[in-house]
């Protein structure tokens, strides 16, 4: 299971532009590299990734082995509600990973 | 079509583009349309001294309303062995055209952003990155 860090604002305000950051710890294994006995390491990365607030999808990127081992990304996104921040990925592996979490907005 | 608009597309054909629109990962999201160099920042550093990430930040010029907003912008690099890099998917709830990540680089090179905007036409930036010591050398 995949290891995630979102960090948000500690609260924000009804309207305001809120900046998301995930972490997620995956290798990102781009198949071009051999273990130390030779064998090739097969291509394992994070293809897929939606974050959905408050249901509703927010941001989706298709990434691949051109992003960084523990993929960063950053994006924006308008508070409107308190609700959830859910975080959902896909690689090559057909592993899915989640991490969720709250935002919390003063009206 | 008009004159004056033949001539205008003329003119959009004389500013150098980044990208060949021939290209078949371009096309496969283009279908062949132009790609106008503007409304887009890419922000990479000059030089790293690896390139197993390196902080990319890009952001489009663009009021991000329903009716006018970013639909998605293709990030390329050029000399990596899996060009397309990622796709970030905006849309009209995104207040904000901006998108950082890391990125994984095989060696100096160029780095390409395409944006998609809700009128169907496609701006981009690039970047020259030099990078001391390559993301996929070891073995690979």
């Amino acid at each position: 299971m995949a290891l995630a860090r979102i960090e948000l604002p500690h609260d924000a305000r009804r309207g305001e532009l809120v900046e998301v950051r995930i972490v997620i710890q995956h290798p990102m294994e781009t198949g071009f590299r051999r273990a130390p006995q030779g064998e090739r390491v097969p291509r394992n990365a994070i293809h897929s990734l939606v974050c959905r607030y408050r249901g509703a999808e927010v941001f989706r990127a298709t990434l691949s082995t051109g992003i960084a081992a523990n993929p960063f990304l950053r994006f924006f996104l308008r508070a409107t509600q308190s609700g959830d921040l859910d975080f959902w990925w896909l690689d090559d592996d057909e592993v899915q990973g989640a991490a969720q979490t709250h935002l919390v907005v003063s009206p | 079509m008009r004159r004056r608009d033949f001539i205008g597309s003329l003119a959009a054909l004389a500013v150098s583009p980044h990208v060949s629109t021939t290209d078949p990962l371009i096309w496969s999201f283009t279908r062949g349309m132009p790609v106008l160099p503007g409304r887009v920042t890419l922000e990479v550093p000059a030089l790293a001294e690896n390139g197993h990430s390196v902080a990319m930040t890009v952001r489009v010029d663009s009021p991000m309303t329903p009716s006018e907003h970013v639909r998605a912008v293709h990030l390329i690099a050029e000399k990596n062995p899996v060009r397309d890099m990622a796709v970030f998917y905006l849309g009209a709830q995104c207040p904000r055209a901006e998108v950082s990540s890391r990125i994984r680089l095989n060696g100096s090179q160029r780095i390409v952003a395409i944006a998609e905007l809700s009128d169907g036409s496609f701006w981009s930036d690039a970047a020259y990155i030099e990078v001391r010591e390559a993301a996929c050398t070891d073995g690979g």
